[in-house]
């Protein structure tokens, strides 16, 4: 027999099942009776069973073996679920309960969150190192309005978050108050917009087959969020014992491939370009992503620029000229571009002066552009990200990771000895630039080496000298201190780098770094995040999750002590007017007083140091905190750096 | 002020958080438009613009505090060192004469915003051309061994 519930919060279990009640009463016909009375002696505020809900107590089934809730949980096991991130809500708190105790507390194994767009952060990091969902629960109202934004993040950046919401629709069961303002007739509606699937089972069944189903949707490329809304009748309703629920098997759908004349075009194109260029932006999904990509490239001797969507091609092979990008997209005779977020920007010059917002081409008038793009298959209309239109001479819509090896198939098919001799030159030429462009970053790093405020370069390079060694694994983006860590490491593993958040969402750092060392927690990689401040204080909480689930992260802050993109946003209205362009630092600035992040780290049970601004101190600091990370905790040095 | 210098435009980035998230590339259209030599000499002393003083007189103490309070730094780094991330070119030190650097800042190329007479004096401006005058070459990366690692 489960434990007793509260009579007062009773709401939804009485009568639910009469023939298990029943049963329940004749196999124990005292123990209702007893357990109560023990209740009101506990508890002289509670009011009789009769006065409270109107029934006599002696037909009330007050408890269950097993539960909505329960099936609920080998649903979600079924599907391989490692983790669950979630701040606790009442909506979902019989899958709650399910998950811990029915489940065991494993896989998936609860984890705490202090936020709702943390917990889908983290979700989101964790996937792009995991390959598949962990999974978030959120209150249908209140918490996913919290989660929004993650989930806005995680669209954006086409990635696998697996949302469960609770909620009440029946409105005869809610309980007075709060429960009616955390119900919503529909509550997936706020984030259909940015999700790819929802659904709202009404009955075990419907759930099974929706979760699943919605398993296979989130998988499928484009990978994205989806919803399935858990309602609380549902997952609290007594089931009986006996009862056999069919669970789906889950089938992953074979991703789209590029139709093979289109494939066989591009091939052609390809092979016969003077100065092909591949633009990978999002291009590789798996590490598989990244060796077909390689294949191409060496098949082609082509270069590749990696717009830095995922981590698509190793940073230091000689065909990578992402530093050269611009140049090499204005002289191009072919671009191919691969999960291309923005295809027109990738070939346009832009500017932003009072005379207007102009573009301009940059590539040349005969050159042919071709796409491999999966969102060309499934895009939605009221959130704009899919960026401005692009005149691609041959948009293929398909995944480009799975169209890869028969492009590359053709590619080879197509090279005869004259095109493999020019693509033997054209690689050695590449490969020198490569180098130049590699001694070139060196030289940049060089300027403002001991310059305090720490300069980013300067940052990137002690990090990296104490790393280098180790089975790193750098899970924070790095756009906003100036890409040197590509510039100036050697990636060459998918793991080693996950792109950004995709809507460029601040918050998005902390928790999905959190998430994606969670992921990295298991093969004993180390995780390391370049954090900036700015992001760390939308929801600094995701620092207790990390030591509260002793998650080895090694952070290092990029305290720049302001919100500078906006900073300079503001400087160029003030420029163009003519007028205060020393008071840009209002409301943008994060000074007076600084914020000690190495006390808030130790407030949280991490390992803080700092601020260190001089930069001769950073290397013992990361030194100090590495040893703390291999203990398996997370650690935090503040460092005050430079703007960018 | 802000150097300014065009970037890969992703379109929703520039809107919203985009002078940082492709800007480093902009650094090389930049360059085509304001070349700073890596090691070039140091900067010719050119004839200052009628009404301006020349570089030397200017005050470098003052350059260096306007180059923070009217936000030079935010772009080009304290020390001038420039950022992909911004665009902002490197400026520390200057590669061109004065009279080419308060040129430029009147008058940008693409997206660095134009800073007038009444934003910035001529005045300020060969403060600040003082002020990164002063910021001398570092050594080559080559010779730094925590960057050939």
């Amino acid at each position: 027999m489960a434990k007793l519930k509260k009579v007062a919060v009773d709401r939804r279990n009485f009568l639910k099942s009469a023939a298990a009640g029943a049963a329940v009463l004749a196999a124990n016909p005292g123990t209702v009776a007893a357990q109560q009375a023990e209740l009101r002696r506990n508890d002289p505020l509670t009011m009789s069973p009769k006065v409270e809900t109107g029934i006599s107590s002696n037909v009330e089934v007050l408890t269950a073996d097993r539960t909505g809730s329960d099936f609920m949980v080998d649903v979600i096991k079924s599907l391989g679920f490692e983790y669950v991130c979630a701040n606790p809500g009442s909506s979902f708190r019989g899958l709650q309960e399910s998950i811990i105790n029915y489940g065991g507390n494993k896989n998936p194994e609860f984890l705490t969150c202090c936020h709702e767009e943390s917990a889908v952060a983290m979700a989101h990091g964790y996937a792009k190192v995991e390959g598949k969902p962990l999974l978030v629960l959120a209150h249908g109202t209140v918490g996913v309005q919290h989660a929004s934004m993650g989930i806005y993040d995680a669209y954006c950046d086409r990635v696998p978050v697996y949302i469960i919401l609770g909620n009440i629709i029946d409105e005869t069961k809610r309980m007075p108050g709060v429960e009616w303002t955390h119900s919503v007739q529909d509550a997936a509606a706020m984030v259909r917009d940015f999700t790819k699937w929802d659904d709202l089972p009404i009955s075990l069944e419907h759930f099974a087959e929706s979760t699943v189903r919605a398993y296979k949707i989130a998988m499928t490329p484009p990978t994205l969020p989806v919803v399935i809304v858990a309602d609380g009748e549902l997952q609290e309703n007594p089931i009986p014992a006996d009862a056999k629920f069919h669970i789906p098997k889950l089938v992953r759908a074979v991703p789209p491939v590029g139709d093979t004349g289109a494939v066989a075009e591009a091939a052609r194109l390809l092979v016969a370009a003077e100065n092909p260029v591949i633009l990978a932006d999002r291009a590789a999904r798996t590490p598989a992503g990244l060796a077909h990509l390689i294949e191409l490239a060496e098949a082609l001797q082509a270069s590749v620029v990696d717009l830095g969507g995922r981590m698509n091609f190793p940073t230091r092979h000689p065909l990578n000229q992402t530093e050269r990008n611009r140049a090499l997209v204005a002289a191009a005779d072919v671009i191919l571009g691969l999960e291309v977020g923005d295809f027109y920007g990738a070939t346009h010059s832009y500017r932003d002066q009072m005379s207007g917002r102009t573009f301009h081409s940059i590539t040349r008038p005969d050159a042919k552009l071709i796409s491999i793009y999966a969102n060309d298959l499934y895009i939605k209309s009221n959130y704009q990200d899919f960026e401005r239109y692009t005149e691609v001479d041959l948009p293929i819509a398909a995944d480009a990771e799975a169209t890869l090896p028969s492009l590359t198939e053709a590619v080879k098919h197509l090279i005869n000895d004259d095109r493999k001799r020019a693509f033997q030159a054209r690689g050695a030429k590449l490969a020198a630039a490569h180098q130049k462009a590699l001694e070139e970053a060196r030289d940049a790093a060089a300027f403002a080496w001991d310059a305090s405020p720490i300069s980013t370069a300067r940052l990137s390079a002690e990090l990296w000298a104490q790393i280098r060694d180790l089975d790193w694994s750098l899970v924070s983006e790095t756009s906003f201190v100036s890409r040197w860590p590509q510039r100036l490491w050697s990636f060459d593993k998918h793991y080693q780098f996950i792109g950004g958040a995709g809507g460029y969402g601040e918050g998005y750092g902390a928790p999905a770094a959190v998430g994606a060392a969670l992921a990295n927690r298991k093969y004993g990689r180390l995780s390391v995040n370049i954090q900036k401040d700015g992001d760390l204080m939308y929801a600094p909480g995701v620092l207790w999750t990390a030591a509260h689930h002793k998650i080895p992260l090694l952070s290092v802050m990029h305290n720049n002590r302001a919100y500078h993109q906006e900073v300079m946003h503001v400087e160029i209205m003030a420029a163009r007017h003519s007028r205060g362009i020393s008071n840009c630092n209002i409301g943008t600035s994060i000074t007076a007083p600084n914020i000690d992040y190495a006390s808030l780290a130790r407030s949280m049970g991490v390992h803080g140091e700092g601020p260190i601004s001089d930069p001769k101190d950073l290397g013992p600091a990361i030194r100090r905190a590495l040893d703390v990370v291999k203990q398996g905790e997370p650690a935090l040095i503040d460092v005050v750096t430079q703007p960018r | 002020m802000n150097i300014l210098h065009p970037k890969r435009s992703r379109t929703g980035v520039a809107l919203r958080r985009g002078l940082a998230a492709s800007c480093w590339c902009a650094f090389l259209l930049a360059v085509t438009v304001l070349v700073f030599a890596r090691r070039a000499a140091p900067a010719q002393q050119s004839s200052p613009t009628p009404g301006m003083d020349n570089a030397s007189s200017g005050n470098a103490e003052n350059g260096k505090k306007i180059f923070v309070s009217d936000g030079c730094y935010e772009c080009h780094g304290r020390e001038g060192q420039g950022s992909t991330a911004t665009g902002g070119t490197r400026i520390g030190p200057p590669q061109i004469p004065l009279e080419g650097f308060v040129s430029y800042v009147r008058q940008p190329a693409l997206r660095m915003p134009p800073y007038t007479t009444k934003a910035m004096p001529d005045k300020d401006l060969a403060d600040i051309y003082a002020f990164l005058k002063t910021i001398p070459l570092p050594p080559q990366g080559k010779d730094i061994p925590l960057l050939n690692k």
